[in-house]
């Protein structure tokens, strides 16, 4: 009975479920993160490139950039199946989602380790 | 008082349109929507909605009343209309067949789906199958569901796909089984459920359980579903 889906990122709905909810905690931390250090410093040249010398806060910047990509996965797989009732647009927007959320991850990955 | 109707035959109209009736409401008497409905069927003999008990408990007249899905013969008049004015219109979401009469089969088949009865594989007692008083209690809240559709037809996610969610009627249904003591399904059912769309289609936005005139919780049962397929995944 249940409804087969190939193109999201989990296998069936309690695992996309549970990567909507862990993604969204890691992005609550990492806003908080950031949002606390630009109260508490002040931001120049100087500070940003100490912040983003460190290795522990390229993977923090990392795991937030994964997560952005799983978040956006499930939720405009989900607006797509929503709102998109034929095959063929709807396979062709969330390929597109796919690919720019990809390119953003290795995008960043390229920026974070200045390769 | 305007009674404003959503009238709509498939044979002779080629739309929709509301018609307005003009109603006379006896003095100090806060009569039901399900009274001036009829009333307003004198004045047009035409108009079709269905109804039965007109005690809130067949469920027959779910309607959408002034915005707000509800049972016409157990909502006030005065609880919906605004300046003096009352308008009728279909359960939202389900083809209509005439008038205020709704197709409740895409309803039905996602009821079907969750099993609504007790599976138990195990020979039947001599006399009955027994269950302890705190486990009866689990049920409360889940069993006094009527179907009347007013929860699933004010759900958005509904709207979209009534034919692969299963909606919060149903899936408070599929919730009373999961919770019995008695029944011996409860793997099945649950693999039945794990898809993206029959139970994750929920935003828990709660409309299921504003509307329901029973005052049951649709998105809490559909949270405790969520755990079991959790507990059940990890």
């Amino acid at each position: 009975m249940g409804m087969n889906s190939v193109t999201n990122i989990g296998r069936n709905g309690i695992q996309d479920w549970i990567i909507q909810r862990v993604t969204a905690y890691v992005l609550a931390l990492y806003t908080l993160f950031l949002l606390g250090f630009f109260v508490t410093t002040e931001v120049d040249y100087q500070a940003w490139s100490a912040l983003f010398a460190q290795g522990w806060f390229k993977i923090f910047s990392l795991l937030a950039l994964l997560s952005i990509a799983g978040h956006a996965w499930v939720g405009l797989w989900t607006v797509s199946t929503d709102y998109i009732k034929s095959a063929m647009p709807r396979f062709l927007l969330q390929a597109a989602c796919v690919l720019v959320m990809f390119v953003y991850v290795v995008w960043g990955i390229q920026i974070l380790w200045g390769l | 008082m305007l009674v404003s109707l959503y009238r709509y035959n498939p044979e002779t109209d080629n739309a929709p349109y509301m018609q307005d009736v003009e109603v006379e409401l006896p003095e100090g008497k806060d009569l039901m929507v399900l009274d001036v409905l009829a009333l307003a069927k004198e004045k047009d003999p035409t108009v079709a909605y269905r109804r039965s008990c007109r005690e809130g408990v067949c469920g027959s007249d779910g309607m959408n009343m002034n915005g707000k899905n509800g049972l016409a013969c157990i909502t006030p008049v005065s609880d919906v209309a605004k300046n003096n004015k009352l308008v009728l219109r279909p359960l939202p979401g389900l083809p209509v067949i005439r008038d205020l009469v709704v197709d409740m089969g895409l309803f039905y088949k996602q009821y079907e789906k969750v099993m609504p009865y007790l599976v138990n594989e195990n020979p039947a007692p001599a006399i009955e199958r027994l269950q302890s008083p705190e486990d009866r209690e689990k049920l409360d809240g889940l069993y006094e569901c009527i179907l009347c559709a007013c929860c699933s037809t004010a759900c958005p996610s509904f709207w979209w796909n009534p034919d692969k969610f299963i909606g919060p009627s149903g899936l408070l249904q599929a919730y009373r089984f999961l919770a019995d003591s008695r029944d011996t399904a409860q793997a099945e059912r649950l693999a039945n459920l794990d898809d993206p769309f029959s139970v994750f289609r929920c935003r828990g936005i709660m409309n299921c359980v504003s509307v329901c005139p029973k005052g049951l919780n649709p998105t809490k049962a559909i949270g405790h579903i969520r755990n079991l397929l959790l507990q059940r995944a990890t």
